[in-house]
């Protein structure tokens, strides 16, 4: 997990050439495999596609753009959904009634499915992506915080802050949000992987980043044009980083789930 | 049980009126449908008349109105690609995603549960470990990938089997179908697999879950301190209790399955509902994606009940109303 980060950050600096830069493509380059199978050349350590370009090159900086709509996706659905979980947990009630309604039709529809949809009435381009992944990210989030502010908001503590009068608003900030902090953060890993799945799904069927920064989904689909010529490092490579990224944080989602849960001590 | 029927009608109306009318609103407001009637140096009058032709001359509201009526005779408009029923195109290519999508659940069916009731009732054994570190892979896997390697492995490499297509169908019951006919089986295996994969890896982390907890209790040492097979304590009286949490997710996930057809079908050019979609995006053809989405809502609904009936059926306890 800690590679894949730092790859991120600092592999530009190491790559060969930067794969948005035309100038440093050469198209005599093209078409060529990985070092170890016959015909590949050094520099290009896992080949280059069908425009010269080096696809270990293309990764590290696909990599950055499909972490990036990873972290960006889980701040922005996590943002609201436990924002809408604390309210309709706390108040209950009908504001409570209202957002579990909506979060249990939406909830039917598989997410997949929501985004691709959205996707399709939306333009091409990052930020549409990132408000597909909030509006179908809110709901897991919201159903978590607010099955744990019920438990929490019955606390002595939190009753205590009504005795003495604070405001509504610095209850939840100060005295539940702290306390509900740990489900969200286990649920923020495994939803970075969901959302990178979810980003490279939707690139593949060209409903997700402008090609002229491809991520990693986009890095697959074009290579899936080429598949039939025999060119398979062109879409296998991509392909296999992002199942790395994701094997690795649902790792990471798997063990801080069993380390924070009570019931399996 | 009939007021039961009748709250589950209501909710299937209230949710098919919301989801018509973001469907209504979403395809108004975004793309434009002129594009595709009209040549580009079109003038203004063919505009107006394509508009008229289209009724989208008319307010929204009233746009809105047709389209409830329509809706509800059954009748989504015609296609702008096709200038057929767009309901009945979808219609047709319903049963060639059903194909792949019944061989993926039963593919995932009979492999994951005996898996997951494995790795589930003998947590420590290596087996168990390897079916589990596999199955967090299955999650992790973008399907479309796998399709990719599959294709690159079975279809160029070894050349064993066809990649593209439905082949040949013929005709069982009825319908036509790939079930019928050998070349349709080969083509159905690779997307079928395509889809079954993380699906399976879902299945078998819930069963084993459900199945670590209920092999803790003590009508499992009874059984056991009765003399019962092996076999029987494992899949009769463990597995029936951990089935509900199985079930419900197996109907989530035939929907999710759904859902995912839509890239199954675009790698492996397999003429399904999902590739209609991904066609009816690309051009803009609203009449289409609005029909799918009705109908897609129509058919969770309806999944959805299917399964609360279902939990009557494992666990006799459970009143629905």
């Amino acid at each position: 997990m800690l590679i894949v980060l730092l790859v991120a950050l600092f592999g530009p600096c190491f790559t060969v050439q930067n794969p948005y830069n035309l100038s440093a493509i050469s198209l005599s380059d093209a078409y060529k495999p990985p070092f170890w199978v016959e015909g590949g050349e050094l520099p290009f350590v896992l080949g280059t596609d069908q425009q010269g370009r080096d696809i270990l090159s293309a990764i590290v900086y696909g990599s950055r753009v499909s972490l990036v709509i990873g972290f960006l996706g889980v701040i922005f659905a996590g943002g609201i959904g436990v924002a809408l979980g604390l309210i309709a947990g706390y108040f209950g009630g009908k504001t409570d009634a209202l957002i579990m309604r909506l979060a249990d039709v939406q909830l039917s529809f598989p997410t997949m499915l929501i985004a691709l949809l959205l996707m399709s009435f939306f333009e091409q381009g990052v930020s549409n992506i990132l408000i597909a992944l909030a509006v179908v990210g809110w709901v897991r989030y919201a159903r978590t915080v607010r099955g744990e502010v019920l438990v929490v908001k019955k606390k002595e503590y939190v009753e205590a802050t009504k005795v003495i009068g604070l405001p509504n608003r610095q209850t939840l900030v100060k005295h539940v949000l702290p306390n509900v902090l740990t489900s969200i953060i286990v649920l923020s890993t495994i939803q970075i992987g969901n959302f990178i799945l979810t980003e490279a799904t939707l690139s593949f069927l060209g409903l997700g980043v402008p090609i002229t920064r491809p991520s990693l989904g986009m890095l697959c689909s074009n290579g899936f044009k080429v598949l039939y010529s025999g060119l398979w490092w062109v879409s296998i490579f991509p392909g296999l980083y992002i199942m790395l990224i994701v094997f690795g944080i649902n790792l990471l989602g798997d063990f801080l789930r069993d380390e924070f849960n009570p019931r399996l001590k | 049980m009939f007021k039961y029927l009748v709250t589950r009608i209501g909710q299937l109306v209230a949710v098919l009126f919301i989801v018509s009318m973001l469907v209504f609103f979403m395809t108004s407001v975004v793309g434009d449908p002129l594009q595709l009637l009209v040549r580009q140096n079109a003038s203004n009058e063919e505009r107006q008349a394509a508009m008229e032709y289209l009724g989208l001359d008319k307010p929204l509201y009233v746009q809105y109105g047709k389209f409830i009526v329509s809706t509800l005779s059954g009748d989504f408009g015609k296609s702008y690609m096709y200038h057929t029923s767009a309901l009945r195109l979808i219609a047709e290519r319903f049963p060639a995603t059903m194909e792949i999508v019944i061989v993926a659940m039963l593919l995932s069916g009979f492999i994951a549960i005996p898996l997951g009731v494995y790795a589930g009732a003998y947590p420590k054994r290596m087996l168990s470990k390897t079916v589990m570190t596999l199955s967090v892979t299955g999650i992790s896997l973008p399907s479309f990938w796998v399709g990719m390697v599959l294709i690159f492995v079975f279809g160029l490499h070894f050349s064993v089997l066809p990649v593209s297509g439905r082949g040949q169908v013929g005709s069982l019951l009825g319908i036509q179908t790939s079930f019928a006919t050998l070349d349709g089986w080969k083509h159905l295996l690779l997307p079928s697999i395509t889809l079954a994969l993380s699906n399976m890896a879902t299945i078998l982390r819930l069963t084993r879950a459900g199945m670590r907890e209920t092999m803790k209790q003590d009508f499992i040492k009874f059984a056991r301190a009765k003399g019962v097979r092996n076999r029987k304590v494992l899949f009769g009286h463990a597995l029936k209790n951990t089935l509900i949490p199985v079930v419900t997710v197996f109907g989530l996930q035939l929907g999710t399955l759904i859902a995912f057809t839509t890239i199954t079908e675009t790698i492996f050019a397999w003429p399904g509902m999902g590739k209609l979609l991904i066609d009816a995006i690309n051009a803009g053809d609203r009449p289409i994606i609005s029909a799918y989405i009705i109908f897609v809502a129509f058919m969770f609904v309806f999944l959805n009940f299917i399964v609360d009936l279902l939990y009557t059926l494992i666990d006799p306890r459970i009143d629905l109303s």
